[in-house]
């Protein structure tokens, strides 16, 4: 039965408010896992000092960018130079909304889904999010009135824009198996096994070759190394953001890790089947269980990304253009090609 | 009565049309590229409000996302400056707004009662991803197929006239 209007709108709006909740806690640990396992890559031992294991070095991060000084440097342009951090982490932080995380479990005879809100062209809205977040890299870079930041938003742009392409033809193939944009049916169109043992999901399912271009442009898309070029630190100082301060600068950290966190979203949404795997216990459990290993897959990638960081060098600037053109763009889309020859079939 | 529909029209609609006014207002070219975007981004809304939700997620994605992404680029890349406003003739105001004004009332009124056509109900056209492609590859195929090939030949041409005549003449002698 549908949920009348005042209690949609209020379990809508404490729905927005955990996930954000949750999604701005997850964003602070990522920086937290990431300095840790780094630091581990690197025989060091990476935050120990704040609480047990370094644990509430997020918290002490947050109130130092809260209190250092914010400059903003006298040639800038203003209106976009303060808009542009602003741009960045609110289209980042927006794309959480159609992520599904569980199963809908059922309270007081009103069924509610985990998730903010399910339209049925999800995965199209992540893109389009995305394509719209590029401006707060770009505009960073080009109102900071600096050569550094002007480099680094005209390579971000580039780039984003070169691989935007190869992860939209990635997901072509994941959603002809499914024949649904909806990120809830997608992963419904995963359930069950091959063989009795092999989970049905997409990655196992012929779209291996669809994921890895997936994750490549990706990364790209994110910025994160190997394609950290707009914020190379060796060439470029810091990139887009070197004239930007405190809060300012952790708003564009903040978007950085809410993108990662968007993209193992989706290729657990994908390519891992979501929240799927085995169902046990009473209710609670059943209700639990799936988000449990949604947030369990997440981590995964999470610590992949982590793992490339410590192990890849960056790529030159036109090894990153040729390889997006060259080897993934046709390597894309002949994954495509073949994926709908199959199903057609 | 104003339904929640008809209030979310009007607003897209103001926001469209503010964007395109600034646009003609701003000096710098790049706040003219953001006004712009700001207008793609209404139009999205509106076309969501018609219920055509992949045209509004395609508008987002390809206008707002991909094409105003290469405009910031270029004006960003050329570093191009404030632009000095012309005084403006006189004529353009005598005639050009209230000319405007009349086209454009003449314009709603022909498509209002001279086209044949109802005006379209809100959330009325069947626009989910599914429709849209049944239409594009299986009714209307061949039209799509051959606008995809003109669009091909632009870029092709559009190449050749960015080159060099000296690569071209190169390739001649090869």
């Amino acid at each position: 039965m549908p949920l009348p209007l005042p209690i949609f709108v209020l379990v809508s709006v404490i729905k927005s408010a955990l996930i954000l909740f949750i999604l701005l806690t997850a964003v602070a640990y990522t920086v937290w896992l990431e300095r840790k396992v780094v630091g581990h890559m690197q025989n060091r031992w990476g935050p120990t000092r704040v609480g047990p294991f370094g644990l509430l070095q997020p918290a002490a991060d947050g109130i130092k960018f809260l209190f250092k000084e914010d400059l903003t440097p006298p040639h800038v342009y203003r209106p976009l130079f303060l808009a542009a951090p602003l741009i960045a982490v609110v289209f980042a932080l927006t794309s959480i909304a159609v992520i599904p995380f569980g199963n809908s479990f059922e309270i007081f005879g009103y069924t509610i889904p985990l998730q903010i809100t399910d339209v049925n062209i999800g995965l199209l809205f992540i893109l389009g999010v995305t394509s719209v977040g590029v401006y707060g890299v770009a505009l960073a870079g080009w109102s900071s009135n600096n050569k550094y930041s002007l480099l680094g938003g005209l390579r971000a742009s580039a780039q984003m824009i070169s691989y935007e392409i190869s992860l939209g033809l990635s997901l072509v193939g994941v959603l002809i198996m499914s024949g649904s944009f909806s990120l809830r049916a997608i992963v419904e169109s995963q359930q069950g096994f091959f063989w009795y043992m092999v989970p049905r999901w997409n990655i196992f399912h012929g779209q291996f070759i669809g994921f890895f271009c997936y994750l490549m442009a990706a990364y790209a898309e994110t910025n994160r190394i190997p394609f950290d070029l707009p914020e190379a630190e060796t060439e470029l100082v810091a990139g887009y953001h070197t004239e930007y301060s405190a809060m300012k600068f952790a708003m564009f950290f903040m978007a950085e890790y809410a993108n990662m966190i968007t993209v193992a979203c989706l290729a657990t949404l994908l390519f891992f089947g979501g929240w799927d795997g085995p169902l046990f216990g009473p209710t609670v459990l059943r209700v639990l269980l799936p988000v449990v290993y949604f947030a369990a897959k997440i981590v995964v990638f999470l610590f992949v990304y982590i793992w490339v960081r410590g192990t890849l060098p960056r790529f030159r600037y036109d090894q990153l253009m040729s390889f997006g053109w060259k080897f993934l763009l046709p390597l894309a889309i002949a994954n495509l090609v073949v994926t709908a020859i199959v199903v057609a079939w | 009565m104003l339904s929640l529909h008809l209030i979310l029209f009007l607003a897209f609609g103001a926001v469209c049309v503010a964007g395109a006014v600034n646009l003609l207002a701003q000096t710098h070219p790049i706040n003219s590229a953001l006004s712009l975007i700001a207008v793609m981004a209404a139009l999205a809304g509106e076309y969501l409000l018609l219920g055509a939700e992949f045209v509004a997620a395609v508008q987002v994605i390809v206008y707002a996302g991909a094409i105003m992404v290469l405009f910031v680029f270029t004006i960003m890349l050329l570093n191009a400056g404030v632009e000095e406003h012309t005084k403006g003739s006189r004529v353009a105001i005598v005639i050009g707004v209230p000319g405007l004004l009349i086209g454009s009332v003449l314009l709603a009124w022909v498509v209002l009662h001279r086209s044949g056509t109802e005006a379209v109900a809100m959330g009325a056209l069947p626009g989910d991803p599914r429709t849209i492609g049944q239409l594009l590859f299986h009714d209307f195929l061949l039209p799509f197929e051959v606008t995809s090939v003109l669009i091909l030949i632009a870029i092709m041409g559009a190449v050749v006239l960015a080159s060099k005549p000296e690569a071209i003449q190169k390739r001649k002698e090869h």
